[in-house]
This record gives C-alpha cells, sequence and structure tokens, in this order.
C-alpha cells in the first residue's frame, strides 16, 4: 500500500477537524505550563491551511506539504508557528514530485523534519518538547520499514511511539520554551507541543490505515 | 470571563481599527499582515526601529510607534509572537536606507520568528541587526531554561534608542547602545491575580484571594514563588533586592527607576511601591535620577507590579529627556 496525494488531504481534514476538537485541551495544557494559546494558535493555523488546500489537492505531495508550511508559518505565531512550518517544508523538501509514498519515504520525510525542528528548537529528547513524541515516531518508522512490516503496521507503530512519548513528557522537567521558567513546577504536567505532534501522526495513522 | 470585547478572535484586528482612528496623526496601520508604522514612514537616512510581540501589553508595544521612538510595531495574537512575513513586511516598510534595528524579547517564538525575518530582509538587500531583551531576574538563566525573559527594559530601550536614531547614529552604534542597555538594566515583577486571555477564557492559573506569585512574567507564566500577599513595602524590597543583587547595583550609580502596573494595579498602588523603591535604592547609595511610573507593559487584566531599574550615564540620561512623540508616551514636544 501506498499514501498518495489525496491521502495527504485526507489526513490534514482530518487532522484539522482533532485541532477544532482538542484546541481547549491543548490551550488548557499549555495554561498549566506555558501561555495558554496553544490551542487557538493552532486552530487559527490550520483554518487557515484549509482554505489554501484546493488549491493544490492535485499537486505533488512535496508541493502541498509545502504550501501547508507556508501558510503555518504566516498564521500560527509563538514558538508553534516556526516549528510546525518547519515540520512540513522540511518533510515537504524530500517529498518533492512525488504523488505516493511508500513507507520508507513517509519515515525519511518525517526524519528531515525532526531533524529540521531539533536544528530550530535546540531541543533534545528528555527537553519535554514535541521532539519527545517526534522522535521516538520516526524511530519506530525507520524500523518498521527496514523489518519490512506493512504500511498499516508502520504507522500504527508511529503513532504508539510518539503516544508513549507525548506520555513520556508528563513526570519531566521543561528545559525550552516558556514551561522552562517553571523549572521544578513544570514537571507532573503533559507538554502541549508533543500533545499535538501525537495527535497529528496518530490522525495519519487512523485515515491512512482505514483506506 | 467579563471583558469589554465582542468576539475574543477580533480583539486585535479591532484594536488596531481603535487605534487607527485614534491617531492618524502619529501611525498608519497595515492589515493582513497586521503592522504599524510611523506617520511619516520611512524617514529617509534615519536607522529603523522595528519591534512587535503578542498583543495584551499595551501600550507596548503599538503604543510606542512614532517620533523618537519606534518606526514600527508587529502585533501578534494575544501573547503570541507575531509571524516572520508581518516583520518582513514592516522592517521594508520603515528601511529609509540607514538600516533596521529589530528589538526583540527573549521568548522563544519571538527569537525564532524574528531570525526568520532578519534572514529574509536581508536576502532582500536591507541591512538588519538585533538585539535581544533579556531582564528579567526572576529567571536563572541557565542551560535549563529558555533564558532571561525581555520584560520592563524593553521599554527604556525602545525610548533610548529611539532618541538614539532620530539623532541621526549608525545601526552600529545604535545596536551597541541597545545591547549596553540590556546590560546595564534588571527587572522583576509579581502579580497579585491571573490574567485572562480571551480566547482561553478563563484565568491562565488559579490564584488565591490571599496569595501572590513573585517574579511573575508578563504572560502569566507562573514565577520564582507563590506565597501569602504582605504589605507593599514588603513586596517592594523582594523585588528590589534581587534587582540590585543581581547586576550588581553599586553605591554612587545613578539609575532610572521604572515602577509598572501590569495592567490591573491602579497608579495609587504604583506610587506606594514607588516610594518605597526609592527608600530601597537610597539606603543601597543610588541616586534616582530619572523615573516612569504606570501602565507601559502590562500583561491583560494582571494585577501585580514590576520594577525596573537601569544604569544610567549622561548619554542615557540626554536620550531619555529627548523629545517622543507616541500614543503611549510624550514629552518635549
Amino acid at each position: 500500500m501506498t499514501i498518495t496525494n489525496n491521502d495527504v488531504i485526507k489526513w490534514l481534514q482530518a487532522f484539522d477537524q482533532v485541532i477544532t476538537e482538542k484546541k481547549d485541551y491543548l490551550t488548557e495544557l499549555d495554561s498549566i505550563i506555558g501561555d495558554a494559546d496553544h490551542g487557538a494558535n493552532m486552530f487559527r493555523g490550520f483554518q487557515a491551511v484549509m482554505t489554501k488546500l484546493p488549491s493544490v489537492q492535485d499537486k505533488d505531495i512535496g508541493s502541498i506539504f509545502k504550501t501547508v508550511g507556508m501558510t503555518l508559518l504566516s498564521t500560527v505565531g509563538g514558538a508553534g508557528g516556526p516549528l510546525y512550518s518547519t515540520l512540513f517544508i522540511q518533510a515537504g523538501n524530500r517529498l518533492n514530485g512525488k504523488m505516493e509514498l511508500t513507507l520508507l519515504d513517509w519515515a525519511e520525510a518525517l526524519e528531515a523534519a525532526n531533524n529540521g525542528i531539533v536544528r530550530l528548537g535546540k531541543a533534545e529528547v528528555g527537553d519535554k518538547t514535541m521532539v519527545d513524541a517526534l522522535t521516538p515516531a520516526v524511530q519506530a518508522l525507520l524500523e518498521a520499514s527496514k523489518d519490512g512490516k506493512t504500511m498499516e503496521e508502520g504507522l500504527r507503530m508511529s503513532a504508539d511511539a510518539a503516544k508513549k512519548g507525548m506520555e513520556s513528557t508528563i513526570p519531566l522537567v521543561a528545559r525550552k520554551g516558556r514551561a522552562s521558567y517553571l523549572g521544578e513546577r513544570s514537571a507532573g504536567h503533559q507538554d502541549p507541543g508533543a500533545t499535538s505532534s501525537y495527535l497529528l501522526l496518530e490522525a495519519a495513522a487512523d485515515v491512512w490505515t482505514k483506506k | 470571563m467579563k471583558k469589554l470585547i465582542n468576539k475574543p478572535e477580533d480583539v486585535v484586528l479591532e484594536e488596531l481599527q481603535g487605534i487607527e482612528l485614534a491617531h492618524p496623526d502619529l501611525v498608519k496601520i497595515h492589515y493582513d499582515p497586521n503592522y504599524i508604522v510611523r506617520a511619516d514612514a520611512p524617514v529617509k537616512g534615519k536607522v529603523a526601529l522595528v519591534s512587535g510581540g503578542g498583543s495584551g501589553h499595551e501600550p507596548m508595544h503599538g503604543g510606542f510607534v512614532g517620533k523618537g521612538m519606534l518606526d514600527a510595531a508587529c502585533p501578534g495574537a494575544v501573547f503570541t509572537s507575531p509571524t516572520p512575513d508581518q516583520m518582513l513586511e514592516a522592517t521594508k516598510a520603515v528601511d529609509g536606507g540607514a538600516g533596521v534595528l529589530h528589538i526583540v524579547k527573549n521568548y522563544t517564538g519571538d527569537i525564532m520568528n524574528f531570525e526568520m525575518a532578519a534572514d529574509l530582509a536581508k536576502g532582500e538587500g536591507i541591512d538588519v541587526e538585533a538585539v535581544v531583551v533579556d531582564d528579567d531576574v526572576a529567571v536563572k538563566d541557565s542551560l535549563y531554561t529558555a533564558g532571561r525573559r525581555g520584560v520592563g527594559l524593553t521599554v527604556l530601550m525602545e525610548k533610548i534608542v529611539g532618541a538614539a536614531a532620530e539623532e541621526g547614529r549608525s545601526l552600529k552604534d545604535i545596536a551597541a547602545l541597545a545591547r549596553k542597555i540590556n546590560g546595564q538594566g534588571r527587572s522583576m515583577g509579581m502579580a497579585l491575580t491571573s490574567c485572562t486571555v480571551p480566547q482561553a477564557g478563563k484565568p491562565t492559573f488559579d490564584l488565591p484571594d490571599d496569595e501572590m506569585e513573585i517574579g511573575i512574567g508578563i504572560h502569566g507564566e507562573p514565577g520564582r514563588t507563590r506565597m501569602k500577599v504582605k504589605p507593599a513595602d514588603d513586596i517592594t524590597e523582594m523585588l528590589m533586592m534581587p534587582i540590585i543583587e543581581d547586576l550588581p547595583f553599586k553605591s554612587g550609580d545613578e539609575v532610572l527607576l521604572f515602577v509598572n502596573s501590569m495592567g490591573g494595579t491602579p497608579l495609587i498602588e504604583l506610587y506606594i511601591v514607588y516610594r518605597k523603591a526609592v527608600e530601597i535604592a537610597e539606603k543601597h547609595g543610588l541616586k534616582v535620577v530619572r523615573k516612569l511610573i504606570g501602565p507601559y507593559i502590562t500583561s491583560l487584566d494582571m494585577a501585580g507590579a514590576s520594577i525596573t531599574m537601569l544604569k544610567m550615564d549622561s548619554d542615557l540620561v540626554k536620550l531619555w529627556d529627548a523629545p517622543v512623540k507616541t500614543a503611549g508616551m510624550r514629552w518635549g514636544i
């Protein structure tokens, strides 16, 4: 099984739905250790993405990703804007010209995306950021691809790894972003960025395995 | 949530529309992307100053656009850094050929977005320098945090550096002056209540009626410690001592003392704080040569105050006294 450009559009639409439903939850998480805007920012960004999608829906997957990235850059703001923008632009650069993806393509695109985020945000695993959800998900995808797993298996493994990564942020003391001002008081709370990253990969597993 | 707004998502847009109607002599507003520029921008041959940040800190930054202060301000959503396209367009709109200085408060999002904007502007042939403000002594500056936050000193920097630009100083000199100011100013704040972000609809944090948060940030980020509310004199001491010890300010230093409201604290209380702050400064041999008292860098409806002290010299005093004509600060013109 491969992922087509049409599947990518469906995934983005599904994620927009998830953000619409979960925006108050994300903002709630952010108000505990941040500044209470993550849900509203992601919602504003993906609303803008939804209005842009019709103009690129027949294009290659790289173009779709880069359009999403540029739209998020100019609409989200905060730290989440440049970071999610980088995720889509870096992945898009790896997917230039492709009309469909294999599991390995997807693994390598997400790896490039995560590397871009690490470079921009200067965060490592354990800093209580979105990197804590994305890094294990990328690892899971690369291993699934190497072990010859099916697309369905790989997507499920990556979403599960992202979920575990997201949950691993709960006991951590934040070292990046506004949560870091709290020091020890940031421990005991789940990171909102790791949460939205998990939701993004969960939406991919959900939509793409139901094809 | 009880607020004098229409819809939470329209707060920033409708604020800009109000500013546009109120101050056509001072500023022009550009929508989509949103930015505020001096009415006479670009000023040919003058270094232009661009700042920006999340909304909710009014009058900062939009209220500081005008002669003798900022050339442009980019307002983001409430408490959310603006985006690189806003900053790039504002930078292009005010560039008078002598270069542009970006004044950036040290927050992860602001730093990333301004860096991207500066790269894009440089790509279009504009000479851009960036200066980061990080004056909040409540945050430990270590590998384990995002570094100190940019707070009250931003206001003083924008005024002083704005005067230097108006004098015709070069971009290099102005950037060096801004870094000097950042090196010799310190701040600390406290909150009596939380603020409520319009789109969140409820207070960012719970603070019981009889407690206060010492070391608060300007976005409702919790601070160093939480304790029972104390008299103003004790609170003033709790803010002044970390500031004095951090730089450290030494006996004989001349200072500008800035007592700021977080938005919900009235002027009457700021003067009570100012009175004690002067007493503490003088006890440490500091001479308060200039002062600023009022709501200049706020945190929506949060009750509380911050104190900023900047070590002064004759150049800084002269630039501080220079004429300024903005919606939020005006003298000498």
